[in-house]
């Protein structure tokens, strides 16, 4: 399948090893990514707040390139934040004909310009392995099932809410393809409260309190509820989740000392991929115990 | 036809000493009744104790937002098979309080302790200029329709409920407040506009507090989307107003939308410094309260550049532009300079309005 590949910034910025991932994972799984090299940030709901006509632009923009990729089946993203600042401005893009044509003529400059079609669709890759690929294709090509290892999933607000605006009414298990997924990897899906709240990323700089007690607290419940690590389809989550760990254990007083891993490196493990070449060396918190975990299981 | 459904409440009675505990009844009704009818069934039928508040069982009142299969709603306007096939076949259908807010009895939860002191906060009356006019007020009608959205809230409390912020930081404003503030923010004859921003953006448990989750969007039953309400108080606060806070609302957004409008993506190493230095990345590395932000993020950075996360390479320091960078630019600068921002409120014109309209739905100036 030949796809329209938008990485976003963060997964070429302070998680490399999410893009890097993806790159190894997409042949195993027969997918031609032809990345969208010269499209812009999404804006990650930051710039909607600012000026909304803007954001919508800049989508449009990427969206425009998305459709220009001759034979492409769709486009699709690797990030739960581009995900739905997409969708946020695809939604109105799509609501009106008169903005649209005023959009456009923004992006005349560069011969680009958004068209709605049916056809068109721009999922991220959690949606894109179940829906497009299918679950018995991933099944008969996975190598290394991942019995034993108790995960956690942990989505990222911007791909379970607001469901009328994220295609839950045609796809209404979308919330729960990280734990369908997890189960076909061969692992076994952790249930906790934190799985589907917000990781406190947005708020970091604004409210550092509120942004680590959440990231905390959702760490914390995982732990507890037995897990060998979380996996989360959003950079973002990730930057806090991971990255910010230690300090985040300040904030809820205990130790936490959980790996977090991206989707692709879940996928890639079970696809026969080593954990090195899947970037797992580059985490804050260790992954060294489910590296061990994975190793034994090749060797069984 | 009538169908069996089991429910299960979470009970508990502060007063009596004794923990909360669950309680099942098998309550038999068409699928189309509303839990509401389902609950009160079994209070009527089997136990006479079972407590929660309703009133107009026509989602009108917004008495009965409880949590159902762990998602508030109002269980008047949540139908029986609905519930059920959330809950999945052969699960009871869990009814239990609204969470944020102190439990009185069974499914009635404390509004004053919480939803009502908040939204006291927001100073909830209109506060004009000067005397008022010989007769009314003349407003144009597009002001009027802006604020529209906000004005339809019932007072429910479910997006306090569901509200993920307000989890951690019991002293966040919250959205159904905020929504309340937009309310007189966007209405031409409140005077105090800058004044009421300017408390809401210095309040550390203000605007700038909200996660951006998306779950108040998710539960509300009259789609005022307090998020974007939040949304839209930020725009004003910095773009119509210039407010500055302290909480780095206003260097956060424009550290944001400088570093994509110079690059076309974004910079990370350069967000936290122009986070800090309200958007400029000189004064975020000079003025005393940055430099003592950065230091405090110091450790994060050692471990994301000792755990290899980040090579300290050419490209992570100089950031590169995008080939067509000029042309991005062009877009920002075109849009920016517009005497009005052009803003589509989707609640206006709904989703589906090309369809009905053919093509010519209304698009609306903001202010």
């Amino acid at each position: 399948m030949k796809l329209a590949y938008w990485p976003g910034c963060v997964s070429r910025g302070f998680t490399p090893e999410l893009h890097g991932s993806m790159e190894l994972v997409a042949p195993k799984l027969d997918l031609e990514l032809v990345e969208l090299d010269r499209a812009n940030c999404c804006g990650a709901g930051v710039i909607a707040e600012h000026n909304q006509e803007l954001a919508d632009t800049l989508n449009a923009r990427t969206f425009a390139m998305a459709q220009s990729v001759d034979g492409a089946a769709g486009m699709m993203n690797i990030c739960s934040t581009c995900q739905g600042a997409q969708s946020e401005c695809q939604t109105r893009l799509d609501a009106s004909s008169d903005y649209r044509q005023t959009v456009n003529s923004h992006l005349s400059d560069e011969n680009l310009a958004y068209e709605k079609t049916a056809e068109f669709w721009n999922k991220n890759f959690l949606w894109l392995l179940v829906e497009e690929i299918g679950l018995e294709k991933l099944s008969s090509k996975i190598v290394r099932p991942l019995e034993g290892l108790r995960i956690a999933p942990f989505y990222g607000c911007y791909i379970v809410r607001p469901t009328e605006r994220l295609g839950y009414a045609e796809y209404p298990n979308r919330d729960k393809y990280l734990d369908i997924l997890i189960e076909v990897l061969g692992a076994q899906p952790v249930e906790y409260a934190g799985s589907h709240k917000c990781c406190g990323f947005p708020v970091i700089t604004m409210n550092r309190t509120t942004s680590l007690r959440q990231a905390g607290r959702h760490l914390a419940d995982a732990i507890d509820a037995g897990a060998d690590c979380l996996v989360t389809p959003c950079p973002l989550c990730h930057l806090n989740l991971d990255m910010q760990q230690p300090e985040a254990a300040k904030y809820v007083e205990r130790d936490l000392n959980v790996p977090v891993l991206h989707l692709p490196q879940l996928v890639g493990l079970a696809l026969g991929l080593e954990p090195k070449e899947l970037g797992m060396n580059r985490h804050v918190v260790k992954t060294k115990e489910v590296q061990r975990k994975v190793t034994q299981l090749a060797a069984a | 036809m009538a169908e069996s459904y089991t429910l299960k409440l979470r009970r508990y009675d502060p007063e009596s000493g004794d923990p909360a505990y669950w309680s099942q009844y098998d309550v038999s009704l068409d699928p189309e009744r509303s839990v509401l009818q389902g609950v009160l069934n079994a209070r009527d039928d089997e136990d006479g104790s079972i407590a929660i508040r309703c009133s107009c069982r026509a989602a009108i009142c917004g008495s009965c937002a409880v949590r159902i299969n762990g998602k508030t709603a109002l269980a008047c306007n949540t139908q029986m098979g609905d519930a059920q096939a959330k809950a999945g076949e052969g699960n009871p259908i869990v009814i239990e309080p609204m969470s944020n807010m102190p439990v009185i009895k069974d499914l009635i939860v404390d509004m004053d302790a919480v939803h009502w002191k908040k939204i006291q906060r927001v100073v909830p009356w209109l506060l004009p200029e000067g005397d008022p006019p010989d007769r009314e007020y003349i407003v144009p009608a597009e002001a009027m329709i802006d604020v529209t959205q906000t004005m339809a809230c019932i007072q429910c409390g479910a997006c306090v409920s569901a509200c993920l912020a307000l989890e951690v930081d019991p002293d966040f404003v919250g959205p159904a407040a905020s929504a309340k503030a937009y309310r007189f923010v966007g209405d031409p004859r409140d005077g105090q506009h800058e004044e009421r921003l300017k408390d809401l953006a210095e309040d550390p448990h203000g605007i700038y507090d909200c996660t951006h989750c998306f779950a108040c969007v998710e539960v509300c039953p009259k789609d005022v989307a307090p998020m974007d309400q939040i949304m839209r108080l930020r725009r004003k606060a910095t773009g119509d107003h210039g407010i500055k806070d302290k909480n780095n609302g206003y260097g956060h957004e424009h550290a944001f939308v400088n570093i994509i409008e110079r690059y076309g993506t974004l910079h990370e190493p350069q967000l936290l410094p122009r986070s800090f230095g309200d958007g400029s990345l000189i004064k975020g590395q000079t003025e005393p309260s940055a430099v003592k932000q950065l230091i405090e993020n110091f450790p994060t950075v050692v471990r994301a550049v000792t755990a290899g996360k980040v090579p300290l390479k050419p490209h992570t320091i100089l950031h590169p532009k995008l080939p067509d960078q000029d042309k991005v630019k062009t877009i920002f600068k075109t849009i920016e300079a517009k005497d009005e921002r052009l803003e589509i409120n989707m609640y206006i014109i709904g989703e589906s309005a090309e369809d009905e309209a053919e093509g010519k739905p209304e698009t609306g100036g903001e202010a």
